[in-house]
């Protein structure tokens, strides 16, 4: 029983470490799936121009030269644009009868659904026509529908956005939501009602979002942008950009660099876990050689080998480690499923248990041949005399 | 006589250093034990025995002088070489037992065959165990037999391997004297059936069993006597012995 409660407790660093490992990978895995997901539903080979650039204006503020709808009338003269749509956002009440939401309201044209990949459900999404025209028409996101209209049709239906009124002409098809993000909870407008009768007669655009053609012009689609609005934005050679162009694949880096330093703070909480670990595996060890000297002494009289009793003594710190190992994968287990990061929910997949259990054998063994080796060198007539 | 020749040992010489002090555990040694020998060796306390004991079982090695073990010279082998010998060649016997005290009888018994990787450790073993009378404790642990049978465990384990030879230091030290003369027919039927056995004993009753005794005093041979060949063993264990050694291989060299 007290060998059982020192097993265990030897067994504590091995049981933390691995479960280090465990949540580490899972969440880091958690993580690149989240991410991966999160852009693939941005849609493919799509640019965001943002009015701020983030190099000499960190804080959001209001820009200097902000972006307009001429800006996004020159990019879409850009050969290998396929579609491109001036973005305005609020963050607003939506009411219909006596339910009440709030979410993310998008002024936008309807090549946004294009580039962000949003199917129509019911309805239609709203045309150039309604854009031209200003007219008060809204589609709105599958949950969004849920809250205020319940198993209602919300078709047809007024809506009102904060004082405004619109016309339900659209519901999308759910995406799922992505953590702080949920684009099946929002309201979209045209940008040319959304600027003039929800924002005040705003000029400025939040953002401006198009799509290239094909993943090879990604790069040749960036750099003339960044000219036509130079251009546009009249700055002279040496003046910093006052927007700032971000595709995909910046924004994959930029969550990889993140990850990153995620992975490196498990990685070492893990590597030192292990290593506290692995020298309680070695101590255990050297406390059962001394308690079981006489047994290795009885063994090399009747013919064990130096090998035959390093074996045995491998295989049982090996044993010892690798039950830890269990314990730990489990409780890492248990750990990646309840710590969520953010959004990042761990994800736990069978070669990261193979990969903590044969980390854990290594240790066992690495930690166990000293002692091993010093059972392996006794000299058996003193070993058969120690009481 | 020659090719009878088992064991010899010429000039054999053990020196132990405790600090400046220098003991002489063996002062030149000269012995030749044949094969299906019954030698008992005796001496006071501190005499050597057990140091020559130590070298004969291959456990020690010698400082001087040679040890020739069936025309091997073994006295030069070292580590694994030694461990193998011990294995195949030599039984060894203690006067606590040495039993391993979590393993059943059956799995102490077959500890030395698994040493030797044999496939048939456990029929062996079981038969080992037939021989010395306990084909009914096989599952039995250490502490759920008594001193007498504890002890046969452990010639059992002796001569599961069919060594060369069998020594017992102090076997019957740890027994009541009933007991002890249970055991020492034990060795007598297993010698008849040809094994060559050595016992250290200063107990004379035991040494009378024996058909030579050799007695040393501080690390020299002093005296070797001839005993008359003694009385046949005893009949109670009869039925199940019996049965058991002729189920269990026999040395060749029984003439
Ligand atoms: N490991 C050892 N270190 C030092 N001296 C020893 C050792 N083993 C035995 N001796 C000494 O060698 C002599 C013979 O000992 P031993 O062979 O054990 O005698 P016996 O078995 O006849 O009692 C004794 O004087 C003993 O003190
Ligand atoms: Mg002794």
């Amino acid at each position: 029983m007290a060998n059982k409660l020192r097993a265990i407790l030897t067994m504590l660093g091995m049981i933390i470490g691995v479960a280090a490992v465990i949540a580490m990978l899972a969440l880091g895995n958690g993580a690149k799936k989240r991410i991966l997901g999160w852009v693939s539903r941005m849609g493919k080979n799509t640019i965001t121009i943002f009015p701020h650039n983030p190099k000499i204006a960190p804080v959001l503020n209001g820009a200097a030269d902000p972006l307009s709808l001429g800006d996004a009338q020159t990019i879409l003269k850009i050969p290998h644009v396929k579609y491109v749509s001036p973005v305005v956002t609020a963050w607003q009440p939506v009411k219909w009868g006596g339910n009440f939401t709030t979410c993310n309201i998008i002024g936008c044209a309807p090549t946004y659904i294009k580039i962000h990949d949003f199917k129509v459900q019911t309805g239609a999404m709203f045309t150039d026509y309604d854009c031209r025209d200003r007219a008060s028409v809204a589609v709105i996101g599958p949950e969004t529908a849920e809250r205020l209209f319940g198993s209602q049709d919300p078709i047809g239906r007024t809506i009102t956005v904060s004082t405004v009124r619109f016309k339900v002409v659209g519901v999308l098809v759910p995406k799922g939501r992505h953590g702080w993000f949920d684009p099946d909870n929002q309201v979209m407008l045209p940008y040319t009602t959304a600027m003039t009768d929800l924002m005040g007669r705003l000029i400025a655009l939040n953002h401006i979002d198009l799509q290239v053609d094909h993943a090879a012009n990604l790069n040749s689609v960036q750099a003339a942008c960044q000219k036509v609005l130079r251009l546009n934005h009249s700055l002279i050679y040496g003046d910093e950009d006052d927007f700032w162009i971000a595709n995909q694949i910046q924004v994959l880096k930029m969550a990889n660099r993140i990850g990153g330093a995620f992975s490196l703070f498990l990685g070492s909480v893990a590597g030192i876990s292990l290593l506290v670990g692995g020298i309680g595996i070695m101590n255990i060890m050297l406390v059962t050689v001394t308690e079981r000297t006489r047994e290795i002494g009885i063994r090399k009289a009747i013919g064990a080998r130096r090998r035959d009793i390093l074996r045995q003594f491998l295989i049982e710190s090996m044993i010892i480690s690798l039950l830890g190992g269990l314990l730990g994968v489990g409780a890492g287990i248990v750990a990646a499923h309840y710590v969520k990061f953010r959004a990042f929910t761990g994800h736990v997949e069978p070669s990261m248990v193979f990969l903590a259990l044969s980390i854990s054998a290594a240790i066992g063994i690495f930690f166990g041949y000293y002692p091993a080796r010093r059972a392996a060198a006794l000299n058996p007539i003193e070993a058969l005399r120690y009481e | 006589m020659s090719q009878r020749k088992l064991l010899e040992i010429t000039n054999l010489t053990k020196r132990y250093r405790i600090g400046d002090a220098d003991v002489l555990a063996l002062d030149a040694v000269n012995l030749i034990i044949s094969r299906g020998e019954m030698l008992a060796i005796t001496g006071p306390s501190g005499s050597g025995k057990s140091t020559l004991m130590n070298i004969l079982g291959c456990l020690d090695t010698v400082d001087s002088g040679s040890y020739r073990l069936a025309g091997d010279d073994v006295s030069k082998l070292a580590g694994d070489q030694l461990a193998a010998i011990r294995n195949q060649r030599i039984g060894f016997v203690f006067q606590n037992f040495n039993l391993l005290p979590r393993l059943s009888a059956l799995e102490n018994v077959e500890l030395p065959l698994l040493y030797a990787s044999r496939h048939d450790a456990k029929a062996m073993a079981r038969a080992a165990l037939t021989t010395v009378g306990l084909a009914d404790r096989t599952h039995h642990e250490p502490n759920q037999l008594s001193g007498g049978q504890r002890q046969r465990v452990a010639i059992a384990r002796a001569l599961v391997t069919d060594p060369a030879i069998i020594l017992a230091d102090e076997p019957t030290g740890n027994l009541d004297s009933h007991v002890g003369r249970d055991i020492m027919d034990l060795f007598h039927r297993l010698n008849l059936a040809g094994s060559t056995i050595i016992i250290v004993t200063h107990d004379h009753e035991v040494a009378r069993h024996c058909g030579r005794e050799i007695q040393l005093r501080d690390g020299r041979i002093v005296a070797e006597v001839q005993h008359a060949p003694q009385h046949q063993p005893s009949t109670t264990k009869e039925a199940t012995t019996a049965a058991g050694l002729r189920n269990f291989p026999v040395s060749s060299s029984v003439s």
